[in-house]
C-alpha cells in the first residue's frame, strides 16, 4: 500500500464496480479490478468527480466527526463562506455563527475573513513583485495538485500565498495564543464544501505545516446546525467578513477583488485542465491571473454540498449585493509577506513510466504498439478509463492484453480455429488418400 | 554534428501526428499530447514546456499558411526533435519569415488573433538548434532540437 494520504476513499460493500467513475476521473486514477473500483492514491487530487458521479454512494471523503471537537478545550470553528449558501436567505450569517457556537465550538473565525487577507496580500504581491505570467490562483486545493500532478511545469506560476482556510486558521491561533490560551489546548477546524481540503490540512503544499487540526463536511454538520438554526433563541453578532470575503465562495469572486489585470475565471476541473492545457502552450498571452476552481459554480459546488450549486450561488450572490462593503484591515504583525508560502512545491512524476527515461521511451514504445492494436473503443470493460490507459497499464505489469474482451474474443476464435483445423485431421490409418 | 544531418537514433521513439489545413477547432492537439508522453518520459517542467509551445506554434503554422503537414517527435533520453514538414506552398523569403512581427497571415486569420509574426521566432527561441528550409511549389521544412 502507498504512504500517501489523501481524502477521496471507497466504501467498498456499496461499490458494484461499474466503470462510472474510471471515465470522469481527471488524472485516471481509479481502475476497476476484482469488481470494485481502486484508487490509485498517489494520482488522485480529491477533486470529488467520482463522489459526484457514483451511482451507488460508494465514493466518500474522509472527514472529522462533529465529535472529534471535545479532543481540545478551546475548539475553534472555521466556517467556508460557502456554509451561508446552504441556508436559505432568511438565516443571516449571524445566525449560522452562533449555530456553529451552540454546537459546541468555543469561538468561530470566519474563513470570509482570512480570504479578505489573501486578497489585499495578492494585490500587493501584483504591485510589487514581478511574477511569470499568468499567474494561478492557489486557492484550491485540488487544482493546486492537478497542477503538481499534470502540469509541472506550471508549479512557478502559482500564486505562492496560503489559502483562505489557512489563513484564517492563523488569525485564530494566533489571537488566541496573544491572548494566553495554551496553544494545545485550541483544536481549529475547518467547516468544509471540499473533500480536498482534508488532504491540504494533512499534506499541505507550499506550507511547513497547516495550522488546522481537523475539517469536518458541511454534510456531516448540516443536521445538527440546522436544527440549532431553528430553535434559536438569541443571535449574537458574530460576523467580522464583508461581501469580499464571502464572494469567495463562488468562481469570479477571489479574481474579481483583484485590480487592473486581465483574469480568467474558469471552474469545473476538466475546463481548468484544459485550460491549464493552454496556458502551457503559450496560448493564453493576454490573461494576468487565472482563477481555477474543480467545482462547478465555485465553492458551492464542492462534493461536501447539500444545496444545489446554482441556488447556492444565487444566495452568495445576493449576499454580496446586500452586504457590508468594509474591507478588512491587515493586523500589525501579518502583512501580505507573512501569508506566503514557506516551502516550495515540488513536481510529484507520479505519471513517469519509469525512473530511467531510456526505459521508459522503451516501454511508451510498447505501449503506441499496443494502443494501435487495442479497439479503440475505450468502453472501460477491462477496468482502465481508456485503450489507452489499458495499454499503459499492461507495459506497468499491472494488466495483460487479454484483459481485453475484444482481444480475448480474438485469442478465443484463434484458439477454435485451431481446434477446428485439429479436429478435422484423420490419422494417418484410417484417412483417405488425397 | 548538426541537427539537420542527424538521422533517427536507434532507440528513440517517433510519434507522429498529421495536421490539417485550416482546421483552428482541433488545433494544439498534436502539442498537448507530445506533452502528455514527455511527461509520462519524466522530462522536466521547462523542457516540456519550451516543447509545447516550440510544437503548438508550428502547429499553428500549419493550420493557417500550409496545405496541410505533419508533425514529427523523436523523442531521446534528455532530448526531443521535432520535425515539421508541408506539402506547401512554401516560404518566399525565409529572412523575413524569421523576423518577429513579419506575418503573411491573409486579414480574417489576423482577426481570429492568429498570425501575429511571431511564430517562427518563438520556434526559434525555444529550440536548441534550429533549421529551416522551404521551396516554393513544394513545402517547408523544420527541425528544431530541444535539449
Amino acid at each position: 500500500m502507498s504512504s500517501y494520504f489523501h481524502s477521496v476513499t471507497l466504501d467498498k460493500d456499496l461499490c458494484k464496480g461499474c466503470t462510472n467513475c474510471i471515465k470522469r476521473c481527471p488524472t485516471e486514477a481509479i481502475r476497476v479490478r476484482e469488481g470494485k473500483a481502486k484508487i490509485i492514491d498517489e494520482r488522485c487530487i480529491d477533486c470529488g468527480e467520482c463522489i459526484r458521479i457514483c451511482p451507488h454512494h460508494a465514493k466518500l471523503a474522509l472527514t472529522d466527526t462533529l465529535d472529534s471537537i471535545r479532543k481540545y478545550k478551546y475548539p475553534v470553528a472555521l466556517p467556508a463562506p460557502s456554509l451561508y449558501a446552504q441556508f436559505n436567505s432568511k438565516v443571516t450569517i449571524n445566525y449560522i455563527l452562533t449555530g456553529l457556537l451552540e454546537l459546541g465550538f468555543y469561538r468561530v473565525e470566519e474563513v470570509a475573513r482570512g480570504a479578505e487577507f489573501v486578497s489585499r496580500a495578492i494585490n500587493e504581491f501584483f504591485q510589487k513583485s514581478s511574477f511569470p505570467k499568468p499567474a494561478i490562483s492557489s486557492a484550491c486545493p485540488a487544482v493546486l495538485r492537478l497542477i503538481q500532478v499534470k502540469f509541472p511545469e506550471l508549479i512557478n506560476q502559482v500564486v505562492p500565498f496560503r489559502s483562505p482556510m489557512e489563513t484564517a486558521a492563523l488569525l485564530a491561533r494566533k489571537t488566541m495564543e496573544k491572548e494566553g490560551y495554551p496553544p494545545e489546548q485550541i483544536g481549529i477546524f475547518f467547516i468544509s464544501p471540499c473533500a480536498a481540503k482534508l488532504t491540504a490540512v494533512k499534506n499541505p503544499l507550499g506550507m511547513s505545516q497547516s495550522f488546522v487540526d481537523g475539517v469536518i463536511g458541511f454534510s456531516t454538520i448540516f443536521g445538527a446546525l440546522r436544527d440549532k438554526v431553528k430553535k434559536m433563541q438569541e443571535v449574537s453578532e458574530l460576523q467580522k467578513s464583508t461581501v469580499a470575503g464571502v464572494s469567495w465562495a463562488v468562481i469570479g469572486g477571489e479574481s474579481s477583488l483583484i485590480s487592473g489585470i486581465r483574469r480568467l475565471s474558469v471552474d469545473g476541473i476538466a475546463n481548468v485542465s484544459k485550460v491549464l492545457e493552454e496556458v502551457v502552450m503559450g496560448k493564453l498571452k493576454e490573461v494576468d491571473f487565472i482563477e481555477g476552481l474543480a467545482c462547478t459554480g465555485g465553492c458551492v459546488g464542492g462534493p461536501l454540498t447539500v444545496e444545489n450549486s446554482f441556488m447556492a450561488k444565487e444566495r452568495i450572490n445576493s449576499l454580496v449585493k446586500t452586504g457590508s462593503k468594509h474591507g478588512a484591515k491587515f493586523l500589525d504583525d501579518l502583512d501580505w509577506q507573512n501569508l506566503m508560502w514557506d516551502k516550495e512545491v515540488q513536481p510529484l512524476g507520479v505519471l513517469r513510466l519509469d525512473e530511467d527515461m531510456a526505459t521508459a521511451i522503451q516501454k511508451m514504445e510498447d505501449m503506441e504498439n499496443l494502443h494501435k492494436n487495442l479497439p479503440g473503443l475505450d468502453c472501460g470493460s477491462c477496468g482502465a478509463p481508456t485503450c489507452r490507459a489499458l495499454a499503459e497499464d499492461i507495459v506497468r505489469g499491472q494488466a495483460d492484453e487479454v484483459d481485453c474482451v475484444f482481444k480475448l474474443r480474438e485469442k478465443v476464435t484463434e484458439l477454435a480455429e485451431k481446434m477446428v483445423a485439429i479436429s478435422s485431421k484423420m490419422p494417418p490409418s484410417i484417412g483417405e488418400k488425397e | 554534428m548538426k541537427i539537420m544531418d542527424k538521422t533517427k537514433q536507434k532507440n528513440a521513439l517517433m510519434i507522429a501526428f498529421p495536421i490539417e489545413a485550416g482546421n483552428f477547432k482541433d488545433a494544439g492537439e498534436a502539442s498537448s499530447k507530445i506533452k502528455s508522453r514527455l511527461l509520462q518520459l519524466g522530462f522536466q517542467g521547462p523542457l516540456i514546456r519550451r516543447v509545447a509551445i516550440a510544437t503548438y506554434e508550428a502547429e499553428m503554422n500549419l493550420v493557417i499558411h500550409s496545405e496541410g503537414g505533419i508533425i514529427k517527435a523523436e523523442i531521446n533520453p534528455g532530448s526531443v526533435i521535432i520535425l515539421v514538414t508541408d506539402v506547401g506552398p512554401g516560404i518566399s523569403d525565409l529572412n523575413k519569415a524569421m523576423q518577429e512581427g513579419f506575418s503573411t497571415a491573409p486579414e480574417h486569420v489576423r482577426e481570429m488573433g492568429f498570425g501575429a509574426g511571431m511564430g517562427l521566432p518563438n520556434m526559434c527561441s525555444c529550440a536548441s538548434e534550429f533549421f529551416i528550409d522551404s521551396e516554393i511549389g513544394k513545402g517547408t521544412t523544420i527541425k528544431m532540437l530541444i535539449s
